[in-house]
């Protein structure tokens, strides 16, 4: 771009670290990303812990923002898995509270989302992927793999059928991470392109009345990314949901 | 042609892909609509599979994405 460094939208992605730490060759620095998991897990151990400590009948905020995201997710896991899901209750809500509080942190300018980090997903996803499977294993053992097989189907077309339950299955963990990666990845892209507009603008003589328009575009754009960060929390913990309820219940 | 311009090029391609997925949660969220206009009481409960089909469909957009991500930044 023309003024170089300054609007490099993919500039704040980069995950630069703030205190060097090497174990044993393995680059342990802290980063900010590091940094803003903290904050993170900060945010939401607080809002749970002060949230619930008073404990009055009449909530007050920070009681009724705890309690409104525990039952959220608790219907949500109830409704989806039935009642013996809600042993995966803790897990939901620990990824739903992290990846909800990053997305949302993520907006305040000048932090860093974690979530726009394809590591970060992943390794959500896989842990996901990973209690489904072991979870499915242990406790259903070959019985699990008829979550491939489902029944009622032609013989003539079951082999097809198996192949795109297998392709399926091995894609989930790939469309769970990039989905919120992408989402995340996209909009702060977005919304750092139409900051330069702004910028570009204002520095180009008479075009600069044209320059509120684009600002006002930020504001909408901004409003609109506040939804998908709730959204995409949403998504991501309905979906865990459904993948624990084929640990649940295998064969269709 | 040029292996980086053909590089570019197909990246933009990719994100055609993304159209296909615009337009599978268009018609989700249509037909949830308008299904949800007919009998307001069973809305609620349809909330949540609405929004798996949408995430499902979205993901298969997503891939396109991907596609168009591995051509800029990895090939």
């Amino acid at each position: 771009m023309a003024t170089g460094n300054a609007i490099d939208p993919i500039h704040q992605f980069i995950v630069a670290p703030l205190a060097q730490i090497r174990i044993g060759g393995i680059d342990a620095s802290f980063t900010n990303a590091s940094l803003f998991m903290v904050i993170v897990l900060l945010a939401a151990t607080f809002l749970m812990i002060i949230g619930t400590a008073q404990k009055s009948i009449v909530p007050g905020r920070l009681q009724s923002a705890a309690e409104m995201a525990y039952e959220f997710v608790a219907s949500t896991v109830r409704g989806t898995t039935g009642t013996e899901g809600m042993k995966f209750f803790p897990l939901v809500f620990s990824l739903f509270m992290f990846v909800l509080l990053s997305n949302l942190i993520g907006l305040i300018p000048y932090t860093f989302t974690v979530t726009s980090q394809i590591v970060v997903t992943f390794a959500l996803a896989a842990l996901v992927i990973l209690t489904v499977i072991i979870y499915g294993v242990i406790n259903h053992g070959t019985h699990f793999l008829h979550l491939f097989v489902p029944s009622g189907v032609a013989p003539a077309l079951l082999p097809f059928i198996v192949l795109i339950e297998v392709i399926s299955f091995v894609s989930r963990p790939i469309s769970l991470s990039v989905r919120l990666f992408a989402n995340m990845l996209a909009g702060h892209i977005t919304l750092k392109v139409f900051g330069a507009f702004v910028a570009l603008l204002l520095s180009a003589g008479g075009w600069a009345a044209i320059s509120p328009l684009p600002l006002v575009g930020i504001v909408a754009l901004t409003a609109f990314e506040l939804l998908v960060a709730f959204l995409q929390a949403y998504v991501f913990a309905i979906l865990t949901c459904v993948y624990l309820n084929d640990a649940l219940h295998p064969g269709h | 042609m040029d292996p980086i311009a053909a590089k570019y090029i197909g990246a933009g391609l990719a994100t055609i892909g993304m159209g296909g997925a615009a337009i599978g949660v268009g018609a989700i969220f249509g037909q949830f609509l308008s299904g949800a206009l007919r009998n307001p009481s069973a809305a609620d409960g349809q909330f949540g599979r609405a929004f798996i089909g949408a995430a499902l469909a979205e993901g298969l957009g997503v891939f396109s994405f991907l596609v168009a991500l591995l051509l800029l930044f990895v090939v």
